[in-house]
């Protein structure tokens, strides 16, 4: 018999295939004494061997496919396994207290985590994961339990497991994962975001995925509805793979439009353009026919490393970015730090409400050496396309206004040392916070444009947390109210002659783009891979009709209401 | 006994790419080497002893070396302490 989950459709597609159980083993270790100490120390140092040799494996592939700077953390670990303190100290304690290897492993890992913890420090806490981790791994060994990385998956399967990682998501070979299901996360989460990148079918929160798949258990994952079907029957099996077939096909349709403009079929063009984290997105970006960049998030130039990116290196990633777009926009968001995401070697303080505090703009103001030698990357990178600026997290005008003075500054002096800059740059800012949205006619006279995240604007109006899952059903997208607020920001600036765009998850909703359509939005930017169905559905809809869908939705009452208009009239 | 004394002028101290390469280096040799700061000393072939000293920057520390090659070693690790790390 068949069971079937219901998560959150995090990355559309068909998956087929068997599951890979992606958890560690259990690693309980239990004391045995009066051992044969000579024995024990050899099988010890047989798992120190098989564990540097995996590392150095790891190492070698991160290097390749991430870079030198990715690799480093993989050197930090092999030196844990070769450091005499720690190793002489196991040996040494088998030795004396004729005690298991793998009991004087943990007992002695155990120290130096705490030791690692108990220190007043950020970056020195997350060294206690790095001597976890790869205890762990020695400890598998000993046990005879090794644990088996994503990086080492070699036949295809669908990952299942509780949560993905930042760094489970960059050991995923494509080619052989097919789709992953997890317990927790939602359409914003970082596994989620990942899944559209990679363009790998997913569903996340099904909150029970781990407890209901058997390994290697034939399993389906529908990215499209968020369903997953275990142990599927022979007529779901084949009712499946006629969808998958239908999926592909439907591809191939939307791969037609790749170069196609977009414009509804009333003649009212648009761009659609993608969001990108790293230059590595340039290519999904080509191949799903975006007409731009709408937001090039530059935190992951700051993450996973040990200290602030250079100038030259921002330089050179931006530089790459612009000049792959060959003169079409391309616009950056300036470090958008803090709130969920974090800087370890910043070392900042812990907050009670990391989302209402030191973030962003905020902190860039205050750090403003790290802010300008951001902008300084940028301007320099300006010279060589269509680069447009934007400040994230914008609160207040004032706020606007420093920036834009450091810039000015900075600009200055660059073109003081000679240094080229596009002297016509646009500077937009975010609208992510409800001030701002309702100071729009005041913001408009002093920005070139606004660039809506719908992801922070809708978790501030409706004061939700999206990561708390029992206030998820305040993430509204359709609620008139949020309907309001793009609206006036987008009458603001037409009123300026300036533009509006839109870079949270909401550009590329189905149900949404009528509506932001009919209210006027004139860039849409979204995850690349759903640029091309939004420009199918751009051609078929009237931008008169959704105009005046739109004023009927802002008079609604509730966000359901709203949604089942859209979906009679349009969908 | 080699020793030689430095400030470090890394913003970050001495974090785990520095760590890493000092220990490393120190590996390469058969002296006993020791990093000293504010009164404590750690085996610098251990990185977990190395980050376990947390050195900011502007701190004062020595490296000590003894045995058949202290000179070699400290003058090799002389050469990764100028690389940016401490003068």
């Amino acid at each position: 018999m068949s069971s079937q989950l219901t998560g959150i459709a995090a990355s559309a597609g068909i998956a087929i295939g068997k599951a890979f159980r992606y958890e560690e083993p259990d690693l309980t270790v239990e004391k045995k004494t009066d051992v044969d100490a000579g024995k024990e120390i050899k099988n010890f140092d047989a798992a120190l061997e098989k564990s540097r040799a995996e590392l150095e494996d790891i190492k070698e592939k991160t290097r390749r496919d991430m870079g030198d700077e990715h690799a480093e953390i993989f050197s930090a670990h092999l030196l844990v396994l070769s450091d005499p303190e720690f190793v002489d100290a196991v040996r040494q304690k088998v030795q004396d207290d004729k005690v298991n290897a793998s009991f004087a492993l943990n007992e002695l890992a155990d120290q130096f985590i705490m030791m690692f913890e108990s220190m007043d420090n950020e970056y020195m806490k997350e060294r206690a994961a790095d001597i976890r981790d790869v205890s762990k791994r020695v400890l598998a060994h000993l046990l005879g339990k090794p644990i088996v990385s994503l990086a080492e998956i070699k036949e295809e399967v669908i990952v299942v497991g509780e949560d993905l990682t930042p760094s489970d998501t960059a050991q995923l070979n494509k080619e052989f994962v097919k789709g992953f299901v997890t317990n927790i996360g939602g359409r914003t989460s970082h596994s989620a975001i990942m899944a559209r990148s990679l363009e790998i079918p997913a569903v996340v929160g099904t909150k029970s995925v781990t407890n209901d798949t058997k390994q290697h258990e034939m399993i389906i994952v529908d990215g499209i509805s968020g369903t997953v079907i275990i142990g599927p029957s022979e007529e779901e099996l084949a009712a499946y793979r006629k969808k998958y077939d239908e999926y592909e096909k439907q591809k191939q349709e939307w791969a037609k439009l790749k170069n196609e403009p977009s414009v509804s079929k009333d003649g009212v063009h648009v761009e659609l353009a993608a969001n990108i984290g790293t230059p590595d997105d340039l290519e999904g970006v080509h191949n799903n026919g975006a007409e731009g960049i709408g937001l090039y998030r530059t935190e992951f130039l700051y993450m996973g490393r040990e200290e602030l990116p250079t100038e030259e290196e921002q330089f050179t990633a931006y530089k790459k970015v612009v000049e792959s777009l060959e003169g079409r926009p391309v616009v950056i968001r300036t470090l958008d730090i803090g709130g969920d995401k974090e800087l370890p070697y910043l070392d900042l303080p812990e907050e009670m409400n990391p989302f209402l505090g030191f973030r962003a703009i905020r902190l860039c103001l205050e750090m403003d050496d790290m802010f300008r030698t951001q902008l300084r990357a940028l301007l320099r990178a300006s010279a060589y396309g269509n680069l447009k600026i934007m400040f994230p997290m914008i609160a207040t005008l004032q706020e606007f206004r420093e920036a834009k003075a450091i810039l000015e500054e900075e600009k200055q002096k660059l073109q003081k040392e000679g240094a080229e800059v596009n002297d016509k740059l646009e500077l937009g800012i975010m609208v992510e916070i409800p001030s701002t949205a309702v100071m729009a006619p005041q913001f408009a006279k002093e920005v070139d444009f606004f660039s809506i995240g719908t992801n922070d604007l809708i978790q501030y109006t409706m004061a939700a947390d999206r990561m708390n899952e029992r206030v998820s059903y305040l993430y509204q997208p359709y609620s008139p109210a949020i309907l309001s607020l793009v609206k006036m920001v987008i009458d603001a600036s037409h009123k300026e002659g300036k533009w509006t765009g839109m870079c949270g998850e909401m550009a590329g909703d189905s149900t949404a783009i009528p509506l932001l359509l009919g209210l006027g939005l004139d860039e849409f930017s979204m995850s690349a891979t759903s640029v091309l169905p939004a420009r199918s559905q751009l051609l078929e809809l009237s931008k008169e009709e959704a105009a005046k869908a739109a004023e009927e939705a802002l008079t609604y009452n509730t966000a359901e209401e709203v949604q089942d208009m859209v979906e009679k009239r349009f969908l | 006994m080699a020793e030689k004394t430095y400030n470090i002028t890394a913003e970050t101290g001495i974090h785990a790419r520095p760590a890493t390469q000092l220990v490393n280096k120190a590996g390469q040799f058969e002296s006993e080497i020791t990093l000293n700061y504010k009164g404590k000393s750690v085996n610098l072939k251990s990185i977990m002893g190395v980050m376990s000293l947390g050195v900011g920057q502007g701190s004062e520390v020595s490296i000590k070396a003894e045995g058949p090659d202290e000179e070699e070693a400290i003058s090799a690790l002389d050469e990764v302490m100028k690389q940016g790390l401490a003068e």
